[in-house]
């Protein structure tokens, strides 16, 4: 039995780690820096705490074979070690909470934002996001690059205002609306997340940034992707019974693909 | 045979609160007084709750294995929910919301609590009964009532609610979001209800712990498992208030038309939702301030039964036994102080990370040591097999497991990426869910003689074990390699994101269904077990079958109705005074004296 149980707990710490190290199921390729950045920190955790998992399992799997077999003789009697009691309070701690603090100049670069308006500053795209169920939907503020009023009382899904944009308001005519992300390769773009009713979460995986939208507040989050390609925007924050596929896209395009796409956007306007 | 020691003022004090026998069926067996009655109460209604729990999860399999395919049964049970045996999207939805809140409520912090340390607290100090024994009676009672409201929600009009069982406003609070109505209602009621029965156990566990313990029973020489109640008692009485009042403000928002958690500007389908003014990171930040301490109710007990049992069955003391105790002190205390970590990606202040974070990776270090000297106790020891044992190993490596993929989601950056993925669902599944109930299941067989006076088929016990213990790790190992792809949670079906059909999550899905059906094959096999060993089970009249040396194994089995039959109890040791030298026997019980343990030698220390 104790050869028994010792083999059964290493096994499955091999089976458990063997994809970890094969890489068999992967985060899909990080296309910014700070995605990088923070598949570093991973990259980090992992190889530490892969080290405590697979040690602290071998050990328990051994201490349970070594002194589970037949044997003369009674158990030791010890109350415990305070030596090695500090050793190992003072090693987790310097392990456990260095692991957080070497991550958190990532967080500020991506989290620190301190934007109150919506005003657009030089030289960044802003995108206006409003989740609502089971949909995504994209504001860029046009040519003049200032975002129009909204007005809850001209929301109208039918009529394709879901955000209740007003076209005669200030800088509201060339606004564009698009269910769909297009932007351009190395360019900063700084979203603000918004929701009409529940809670949702904009992720991009291959951003490895996500933020919940929520009613009456607005978010934000900024990146600079820098491949191009088709990726997928995922809900993930649960949204109500069609919260699986309110799912949407994210185009990285060559600056030329992008004007020539906000061209063609707006001249569907007039 | 052990003897019992009484002390004269003791037993004065027994005395004045000692409550007669009671003599007719209703009051010895339904509203009963007797912490022995309320604990089997609590324990039945957690085995009844957990077998609903795990048929739901099973349905959450199905359907992710199967979303489009008709499952023969299915359309007869759930006419509505799954019309031709189809289940709809907003079926599994509340299937997922339901086992969550069943499981966590009903099951995690029932059992280890209200179950075991009604039973064994008491006992384990030498006490004849709770402080409060009314009390405790309304607590269970209270909770039956809270669980028959949870149930009720399946059979209203809409059904029940689908908000998940974290309940997160607006889709929890304004019934437009979900087309959904008192389902939701009856859910918020159900939680209330509950939080008073917590509340009222927990004063109970508390007073107890601090003012009956018999002479000689320093908090010191405590068993750890009256540690981890009185902690976990702690915890319950600090965070189900906030939990209460966050509920009663909930109900509010959806029946009479406060917007403490709903926001103003709401549009739902063209329609202005009439709110304004609330916030919906206001419930989260209630929710999680019970929430996280909530983890550590359902799982500290399962800790001091493992420590308990561990040294038990490795005939050693407890290595480091204070250490663990301001080990369990330690984690109890951080545990209300990381809730932000649940929401590192809420829209909360991001400046607030930085100090979740750093707070939540010091839990990390208690958690350590607890692991250090479970495997410190063990080394050195003469390990007997037995089923509750094995339990308990199989403890120690879930919690390590489960425990490490914290790390990585205590972290905010590379929470971002792995915030509501299966990686979380993976994480709370191996350390709050199945570790916990590996301790249930732990203490369950080694109390069983203690409770029915008789012992469970010891080779099913085993059976059992190894089929859950490789069983669980095949459900939830590979929930890693779903967070990595980044499957999201929650999600009815897989069809509608493309890269998760590429890069296989079916073919993990349908492995992971497979595994959960095989472990809750083996959960059949343990009710089986249970059932024939509580009428049929070979009889153990040994009052001490495990060989063990704290209180409960000086009675007979099952107890007395006052449990120490009129005597009070002295203890003149610490609980886990195994293999002491010079002694005949390997184990010194907490109530013998230096001269009953070594003979005739003279006590080298005096009491």
């Amino acid at each position: 039995m104790s050869l028994l149980t010792a083999v059964v707990v290493w096994l499955i710490t091999l089976a458990i780690s063997i994809p970890f190290v094969t890489r068999t199921w992967w985060m899909p390729e990080a296309i910014t820096d700070i995605g990088r950045l923070i598949d570093e920190s991973f990259m980090v955790t992992l190889a530490i705490t892969g080290f405590i998992f697979v040690v602290a399992q071998v050990a328990l799997g051994y201490t349970v074979w070594k002194y589970g077999r037949k044997s003369d003789g009674s158990a030791d009697y010890t109350h415990g070690n305070n030596k090695l009691e500090i050793l190992w309070t003072a090693a987790a701690s310097v392990i456990f909470v260095g692991l957080t603090l070497t991550g958190f100049s990532v967080w500020a670069e991506t989290r620190f934002i301190d934007r109150r308006s919506m005003e657009p500053s030089e030289g960044r795209l802003m995108i206006e996001v409003t989740g609502q169920q089971f949909v995504w939907n994209m504001r860029y503020p046009g040519e003049d690059n200032q975002f129009g009023p909204t007005d809850i009382n001209l929301i109208d899904d039918a009529a394709g205002n879901p955000v209740g944009l007003d076209r005669d308001g200030p800088g509201g005519a060339d606004d564009i609306m698009v269910p769909e992300m297009r932007v351009p390769v190395n360019r900063e773009v700084e979203l603000a997340l918004k929701s009409k009713d529940v809670l949702h979460n904009f992720f991009v995986p291959e951003l490895r940034i996500k933020l919940d939208t929520v009613p009456g507040l607005v978010g934000t989050l900024r990146f600079k992707a820098d491949k191009e390609g088709k990726y997928e925007i995922v809900c993930s924050e649960l949204c109500g019974l069609g919260h699986y596929k309110m799912r949407s896209f994210l185009y990285v395009v060559s600056e030329e693909e992008y004007d020539a796409w906000m061209e063609e956007q707006a001249s569907y306007l007039f | 045979m052990t003897e019992v020691q009484v002390s004269e003022e003791v037993a004065e004090y027994t005395e004045v609160h000692r409550h007669p026998e009671p003599k007719s069926f209703i009051w010895k067996y339904i509203f009963s007084v007797d912490h022995k009655v309320i604990g089997i109460q609590y324990l039945m209604l957690a085995v009844a709750a957990v077998f609903v729990g795990m048929f739901l999860s099973l349905l959450v399999r199905l359907r992710l294995v199967w979303p489009e395919e008709s499952i023969p049964l299915l359309g007869q049970l759930f006419p509505i929910g799954a019309p031709d045996g189809v289940m709809t999207p907003e079926f599994y939805l509340a299937m997922l919301t339901m086992h969550g809140t069943i499981m966590v409520f009903m099951v995690l912090t029932t059992a280890p609590q209200g179950g075991f340390g009604n039973y064994f607290l008491p006992i384990q100090i030498g006490a004849a009964d709770m402080a409060f024994p009314r009390l405790n009676m309304l607590s269970f009672w209270s909770t039956f009532v809270s669980f028959m409201l949870l149930l009720a929600a399946f059979f209203v009009e809409g059904g029940a609610p689908w908000s998940g069982w974290t309940g997160y406003p607006p889709l929890s609070a304004v019934p437009e979001a979900t087309v959904q109505g008192f389902g939701q209602d009856l859910w918020v009621a159900s939680i209330a209800v509950f939080c008073i029965a917590s509340l009222l156990g927990a004063l109970n566990f508390i007073v107890t712990t601090l003012d009956l313990r018999a002479k000689g029973l320093t908090m010191f020489r405590m068993p750890l498992t009256c540690w981890t109640w009185f902690v976990t008692a702690i915890l319950g009485l600090l965070a189900f208030g906030v939990l209460l009042a966050a509920g009663v403000l909930l109900l509010m928002d959806r029946n009479v038309g406060t917007s403490f958690f709903v926001p103003g500007g709401l549009v739902i389908s063209d329609k202005q939702i009439d709110h304004s003014g609330g916030s919906p990171i206001l419930w989260q930040h209630l929710f999680w301030f019970f929430g996280h301490p909530e983890v550590y109710i359902a799982i500290l007990p399962g800790m001091g039964v493992t420590s308990h049992i561990l040294s038990t069955f490795a005939r050693k003391t407890v290595f480091g036994y204070k250490a663990m105790v301001y080990a369990v002190l330690a984690i109890g205390f951080l545990g209300f102080v990381v809730w932000g970590h649940h929401m590192f990606v809420s829209g909360m202040s991001p400046y607030s990370a930085f100090v979740f974070s750093i707070l939540t990776m010091c839990i990390g270090v208690p958690s350590a040591i607890k692991t250090f000297n479970w495997i410190g106790t063990m080394w050195g020891g003469k390990i007997r097999f037995t089923s509750p044992m094995l339990f308990s190993i199989g403890f120690v490596s879930l919690f390590v497991t489960g425990g490490i993929s914290g790390i990585f989601l205590g972290q905010p950056t590379i929470d971002l990426f792995f915030h509501d993925t299966y990686f979380v669902v993976a994480h709370f599944h191996l350390i709050m869910g199945v570790a916990a109930i590996f301790g249930m299941f732990a203490g369950l067989i080694f109390w069983f003689p203690k409770m029915f006076g008789r012992m469970m088929d010891e080779r099913l016990n085993k059976i059992h074990f190894w089929m859950t213990f490789v069983g669980v790790y095949a459900i939830f190992g590979p929930m890693h390699y779903l967070g990595m792809m980044p499957h999201p949670r929650r999600y009815a079906e897989i069809t509608s994101v493309d890269y998760l059909e590429a890069m296989g999550a079916a073919d993990l899905h349908l492995f992971i269904t497979a595994a959960a059906i095989l472990t809750i094959l083996a959960q059949f096999l343990f009710l089986f077990n249970l059932i024939k060993s509580i009428f049929k089970g070979k009889e153990c009249r040994d009052p001490n079958p495990w060989e063990a040396t704290t209180l409960e194994w000086t009675i007979s089995s099952p107890p007395p109705h006052d449990n120490f039959a009129g005597k009070v109890p002295h203890v003149y040791r610490g609980a886990y005074d195994f293999s002491l030298p010079g002694t005949k026997r390997d184990f010194a019980m907490q109530c013998n004296n230096d001269e009953a343990v070594f003979g005739s030698r003279p006590a080298s220390s005096g009491d």
